[in-house]
């Protein structure tokens, strides 16, 4: 059963210029994306900046009200929801960032960092909530002596347990992880992944990963969405999805990722040129400018995510393989 | 200041007669630079005993944690260490001269001219005030005396080679006006100006988008192969010296703990610290596969536990390793390991012990 689903989701910012500036242009970070995440299992987000999926994560988190489509959470429309389940919403809804330097309050100990939404969200005494941080500081493989220090005592990698430990206070259905290893040393990295996947099959938790490190995403994810200028495209199983891309993208981001050992020899795709500003998106295929496979209507037609194998795929050059579909724009992103 | 003269006259010839000479570009011997707090109680050894060597063309990848001294190292090796920094012991050899003894007028002429450096973040390493044009050319100017017309013909020819679209228009912009992949290749333009014999990168890509990283590694190596650069890669991404480097040193607590050929150590590491660091990093073809953690936390260099720095967290860890620190063994293939497993008795034939020298 699907723990959320995002249909159509959209957001558009207003771009304005200067004080008194006028607008000048939408910004489509996000743009027209639909996926789903089943219970238990971990969605991966990949792409460059840009890309959209740090909006797609405060989307979910409901920090960005998205200026359309939806996202159903246990099959109940956000948008419909009233205070006590906008509530049990952001209860079941927890994040884990980037750097733990800056996610942890420096003057507050770790048993009130790890109580504090407890404290916020449930009446409890305050002897079970003490009860409860020291079942979460055991749970990420801390000892409980941690629940009286501050953020300063610990390395990097046990900030990120203390983060974890607080997305988890809640016992939330879904949490969010942006990029959660990437500050951290190398050598702590595979603890802290080791210890999500742990907790995952304990717990039974969903995960919405995203990453820039490919290798960490497929490693982590059952499902991966590709995203490319505020649009998906391509998604589909996060093993076959990084080992066979169909994308001309995909492809290239998965070939630019650096191997794991000096023999390994791989077909390298350098794409030319950057990632157009989202202000003013190509026309058609937004990756058309860049991919080696473009064709003139890739600079006409805006391709639709549409079934290749079992993989959802937004491209022309599958296009032949199936019976041609009508053409569709923009409306049919949904 | 009077060795001035001789110093470039010993670099001509090595230029010119790139394949005639064996001697190593630069030559690392037992380098150690230390930290003393203001009172002198406290020392933090960032870099400890280093022995490392490079040769022209070559790409050297220096791996480790934050905290592993590769940096440190680094900027001992530019001579541009912050104020309670000490080169306590050691040489750096760059063809033959010790920069360690170089004035500091003398190591003005060293550094951009003859060791350039790429630093992570291209915004902090480019003025925002001055145009790109000017920031290229000033290398030119002030290492070669180059007037600005000519040096500005220079830059646009650089920012040609670091493949930036329209150069002539770039020159007059400023870093604000460009993305970051741009920046770093400006930042990149700006180390080749001079026709640097080595290059050294600290994590030139960590601030880089997938695609754009590979763009830039791949410039890199373009760049390498056309001015017969060296490389020293610093980072701490086993992808990267995976990609790019012929060599590599892993560094752990201040100390080149492994070093050799790339290929080798990947195949069959010889320090536990290296093996861990290889089996920990997730691949994209067996993704169900567990991790193999390293446990623990990286030492603090002002208190390290005695023997080993790795031994707390190394699971082949015996008596010896929490006792005694082991020197440097060196193996055939130009390795070395500062392991006491390195020095079992089964492969003590062809294993040369240089504690002498440490």
């Amino acid at each position: 059963m699907p723990v959320l689903e995002a249909a159509g989701l959209s957001k558009h910012f207003q771009a304005r210029r200067g004080i008194f500036g006028g607008d000048h242009g939408v910004v489509r970070a996000v743009d027209g994306i639909s996926f789903t995440i089943e219970s238990g299992q971990t969605l991966g987000v990949v792409g460059e900046s840009g890309c959209g999926k740090t909006t797609t994560a405060k989307l979910v988190l409901g920090l960005e009200k998205p200026t359309g489509g939806t996202i159903r959470f246990e099959g109940r429309d956000l948008q419909g929801l009233d205070t006590t389940g906008r509530r049990h919403y952001r209860k079941s809804v927890q994040a884990v960032f980037q750097d733990p330097y800056a996610s942890l309050n420096p003057r507050m100990r770790i048993d009130a960092i790890i109580a504090e939404p407890l404290v916020t969200n449930e009446s409890l005494p305050a002897a079970a909530v003490r009860r409860r941080v020291l079942q979460l500081l055991d749970l990420v493989g801390l000892p409980a002596r941690a629940a009286d220090l501050f953020p300063h005592e610990f390395s990097g990698g046990q900030r990120q347990r203390i983060a974890i430990a607080r997305a988890l206070a809640l016992s939330p259905k879904l949490v969010v992880l942006d990029e959660p290893v990437s500050a951290l040393d190398v050598s702590i990295r595979a603890q802290i992944l080791n210890l999500l996947r742990d907790l995952q099959a304990e717990l039974g938790l969903s995960y919405l990963f995203i990453a820039h490190d490919l290798a960490a995403v497929a490693h982590m994810s059952h499902t991966i969405v590709v995203m490319y200028l505020g649009q998906i495209v391509e998604s589909g199983d996060a093993r076959t999805l990084a080992r066979a891309p169909k994308h001309p993208y995909t492809e290239a981001l998965f070939s630019a990722a650096l191997p794991s050992h000096p023999d390994e020899r791989r077909e390298e795709i350098i794409l030319p040129g950057e990632v157009p500003s989202p202000l003013n998106p190509p026309a058609g295929c937004r990756f058309h400018p860049r991919c080696p496979h473009a064709m003139a209507r890739c600079s006409r037609e805006v391709p639709m995510l549409a079934d290749v194998e079992g993989r959802l795929v937004a491209c022309h050059l599958y296009d032949s393989d199936t019976s041609r579909a009508p053409l569709k724009i923009e409306v049919a992103a949904k | 200041m009077s060795s001035l003269t001789p110093s470039s006259a010993s670099y001509e010839p090595t230029q010119r007669g790139r394949s005639v000479t064996t001697r190593p570009l630069l030559e690392i011997e037992n380098l150690s630079t230390h930290y003393v707090s203001s009172r002198g109680t406290r020392v933090v050894r960032a870099v400890d005993e280093v022995s490392l060597r490079i040769n022209v063309g070559e790409t050297l990848g220096i791996v480790g944690e934050s905290g592993s001294g590769k940096s440190t190292l680094a900027l001992t090796i530019l001579r541009v260490l912050p104020p309670a920094a000490r080169i306590v012991s050691g040489k750096i050899l760059l063809e033959g001269e010790d920069l360690v003894e170089k004035s500091d007028a003398e190591m003005r002429h060293v550094r951009g001219k003859r060791i350039a450096m790429i630093l992570q973040d291209p915004m902090a390493s480019l003025n925002p005030l001055f145009t790109i044009g000017d920031q290229v050319a000033e290398p030119i100017r002030v290492h070669e005396g180059a007037g600005r017309a000519t040096a500005w013909r220079r830059a646009r020819e650089l920012l040609k080679a670091v493949r930036i679209p329209s150069p002539e228009t770039r020159v007059t912009q400023y870093p604000h006006e460009m993305s970051g992949g741009m920046r770093q290749r400006i930042v990149g333009a700006i180390g080749i100006s001079c026709e640097p014999r080595l290059l050294i990168a600290d994590e030139p890509t960590t601030s880089l988008d997938l695609t754009i990283q590979a763009q830039y590694l791949n410039l890199l190596r373009e760049l390498q192969r056309e001015h017969g650069l060296a490389l020293i890669f610093i980072t701490h991404n086993l992808g990267i010296v995976a990609k790019m480097c012929d060599q590599l040193a892993v560094m752990y607590a201040g100390r080149v703990v492994e070093s050799g050929p790339v290929s080798r150590i990947f195949n069959a590491p010889a320090h536990p610290y290296t093996e861990a660091l290889l089996n920990s990093i997730p691949r994209m073809s067996d993704s169900t596969q567990r991790l193999t953690a390293i446990e623990g936390q990286p030492p603090d260099l002002a208190a390290l536990p005695p023997g080993c720095a790795f031994a707390p967290r190394c699971t082949k860890a015996f008596d010896r390793c929490h006792e005694e620190t082991p020197p440097e063994f060196r193996s055939g293939g130009g390795r070395t390991a500062r392991c006491w497993l390195a020095a079992s008795p089964s492969t003590h034939e062809d294993i040369l012990v240089r504690s002498g020298a440490a």
